[in-house]
């Protein structure tokens, strides 16, 4: 068919033998409208029985053209359109974009907004680690996790609320820094938010580690191997699930990771339960990085005081005709970035996430390409499911973390 | 001598013949290679360099060059903890090898590459459209290609289904020339005309 979808045309029965059953394979759609299905996904199944033999994931019905839209716009403009990526833990993405243009333009970055943007990338960890162990969980079949898991990914967006304006969709982050100053009281909450959440990583853990439903559907399922993931390029959890010790932040450190103490958790078997394992530890280490953080971070500006990239602040302008200019200038026209080419790329929850910026010297960016992780994941499907029986597709799905903002872009 | 430019050095005493230029820049290196040899680069990078996981391969178009595209790999070594890009330039018509043999995660990257630009892949086993609509046609991410596209689509209620139809604009998209400063800022000025 036109759309990819294979039709049998051979008769089946008609080289029976007496006694022999016609069998054939059947192809079934998952999705694009299931709840396991993480989004808009559509996979076409060629099962034999109840065994999977092919897997062919369509993808694209999110697709809204990022990449061309991001050519049109400012560097600055561009920066939303991260946040729609990855809508699970968007400043996550806005980091990345960020230490692009911060490389190619040579922008310092204020200490205390380096801790700033760590403190919120963690965060974003959390959330998305959140909702992606307990929505896996609900796709074998438990739903308390996602009830409870929801509750602090509200607290935590309360934060990117008090910090952005905005409960998703934060624009916090700016080439040269963050936005806004965060308030102290939103400091000490964030501060005081930790400890508790320990306390429902344990309860999370009690219901799901030692799970006897949990584990059938988990242990064994969607083993990943060394090979596999050289093949498929995959990143993150996919790879620490499997034994191998790869973290952007503790191998190719950016912002202040290098100073912060933090552990990198590693599977043993690279199954789903593994991973699972892994998503569960980063979580605490993230917390423990965000009170770090707040410890360590000192005071001081949070935006590069370089007036031909960065605003100034509101103040000045009501007295400076510079700075009115500058403000003016930087919103309409916006900076300029030098000519050149760089590759930045931040551990994202889900994996290596990268931008690929090609400048031409102008306002606008003259080529970005977004590396998301969950695409080189969801390439795999194919390969990580043949041979799994029809129910496991949806708890592979779910242990690869997919998100279509990211994949589709 | 940092690690860098002894592998830069490496890299153009073994494969001098295929690398037609290698720059360092922001604390990359970039090697451009001959469209025929990119295999063999590759290869080489990943059995020998070690850059064993493959990051990405995508498209950058360039109307005004005689060959408009460029195809951008980026890889990754784990072990050395480096990453290089290695470019290959061609055009609508010639295809550059598959990177589909040395790593499978190539096949939706290159996929997309080809939806996007209309570059082709030899020896890609399924080279088709990935993320734009069934039936799509053209390649979006072409300079040429309008940023409002050419179809929109909406749900016909006489008909009972979605259908597709030329775009229509109230307003042209609007693309200011911040460039020159005082002149052809805004649609309609005259005095730029003058």
């Amino acid at each position: 068919m036109a759309d990819g979808t294979q039709t049998l045309e051979t008769n089946p029965s008609a080289d029976l033998l007496p006694g022999e059953t016609a069998m054939r394979n059947f192809n079934i759609n998952f999705g694009p409208q299931h709840p396991a299905a993480h989004g808009v996904l559509r996979l076409v199944l060629e099962l034999d029985g109840e065994i999977v033999e092919r897997v062919d994931p369509h993808i694209g019905l999110l697709h809204r053209g990022t990449e061309k839209l991001i050519e049109y716009k400012t560097y600055l403009q561009a920066m939303p359109y991260f946040d729609r990526l990855d809508y699970v833990a968007p400043m996550n993405q806005e980091h990345a974009w960020c230490l692009a243009i911060e490389r190619l333009a040579g922008i310092e970055v204020p200490r205390r907004a380096q801790f700033i943007r760590v403190i919120f990338s963690e965060i974003g960890r959390i959330l998305s680690h959140i909702l992606n162990v307990t929505t896996q969980a609900m796709d074998v079949g438990a739903l308390t996790p996602p009830l409870w898991g929801f509750e602090e990914r509200e607290k935590l967006m309360g934060f990117y609320e008090r910090a952005s304006g905005s409960r998703m969709h934060a624009a916090y982050f700016r080439p040269g820094g963050v936005h806004q100053d965060l308030p102290d009281a939103l400091v000490r909450d964030i501060y005081e938010w930790c400890d508790p959440f320990l306390k429902l990583c344990g309860d999370i853990e009690t219901l799901l580690t030692d799970n006897r439903i949990f584990k059938q559907r988990n242990v064994d399922i969607g083993v990943v191997d060394q090979k596999t993931i050289l093949d498929w390029g995959f990143s993150g959890v996919m790879v620490r699930g499997s034994g191998i010790a790869w973290d952007l932040r503790r191998s190719q450190p950016y912002e202040v990771y290098s100073e912060l103490k933090f552990k990198v958790p590693v599977g043993k078997n690279g199954d789903c339960y593994d991973r699972y394992l892994c998503r569960m530890d980063e979580m605490r280490e993230s917390a423990s990085i965000i009170k770090q953080c707040i410890e360590m971070m000192p005071k001081g500006p949070v935006l590069a005081e370089n007036s031909k990239v960065t605003p100034p602040r509101r103040a000045d302008m009501k007295g400076s005709m510079e700075a009115l200019i500058h403000h003016f200038k930087l919103y309409t026209e916006g900076f300029h970035v030098p000519a050149g080419e760089v590759y930045a790329a931040v551990e994202a929850p889900k994996g290596e996430f990268g931008v690929y910026l090609v400048a031409d010297g102008t306002n606008k960016p003259y080529r970005a390409k977004i590396r998301a992780p969950g695409f080189a994941h969801l390439a795999a499907m194919s390969h990580l499911n043949k041979g799994h029986m029809l129910a496991d597709v949806s708890a592979i799905l779910g242990s690869l973390d997919i998100v279509f903002g990211e994949v589709d872009r | 001598m940092s690690a860098l430019a002894e592998l830069q050095e490496r890299l153009t005493s073994a494969l001098g013949a295929s690398i037609l230029s290698a720059t360092q820049a922001t604390g990359e290196l970039t090697v451009v290679v001959r469209r025929d040899d990119s295999l063999a680069v590759l290869q080489h990078l990943r059995d020998i360099e070690s850059f064993s996981t493959f990051i990405d391969v995508c498209g950058a178009d360039y109307p005004e060059r005689a060959e408009r595209f460029e195809v951008v790999y980026h890889l990754l070594s784990m072990s050395k903890n480096a990453r290089i890009r290695v470019k290959v330039t061609t055009d609508e018509d010639t295809p550059v090898a598959s990177a589909f043999g040395l790593w499978p995660a190539a096949d939706w990257f290159e996929r997309e590459a080809f939806d996007m630009y209309g570059i082709l892949f030899s020896g890609h086993p399924d080279l088709r459209r990935i993320l734009t609509d069934y039936g799509f046609h053209g390649h979006p991410l072409r300079k040429d290609f309008p940023l409002t596209g050419y179809t929109e689509v909406r749900y016909d209620e006489a008909q009972k289904r979605v259908i597709y139809e030329p775009v229509k604009l109230v307003q042209e998209y609007r693309n200011f020339d911040f460039l020159s400063p005082w002149e052809g800022m805004l649609p309609g000025d005259e005095k730029a005309a003058e």
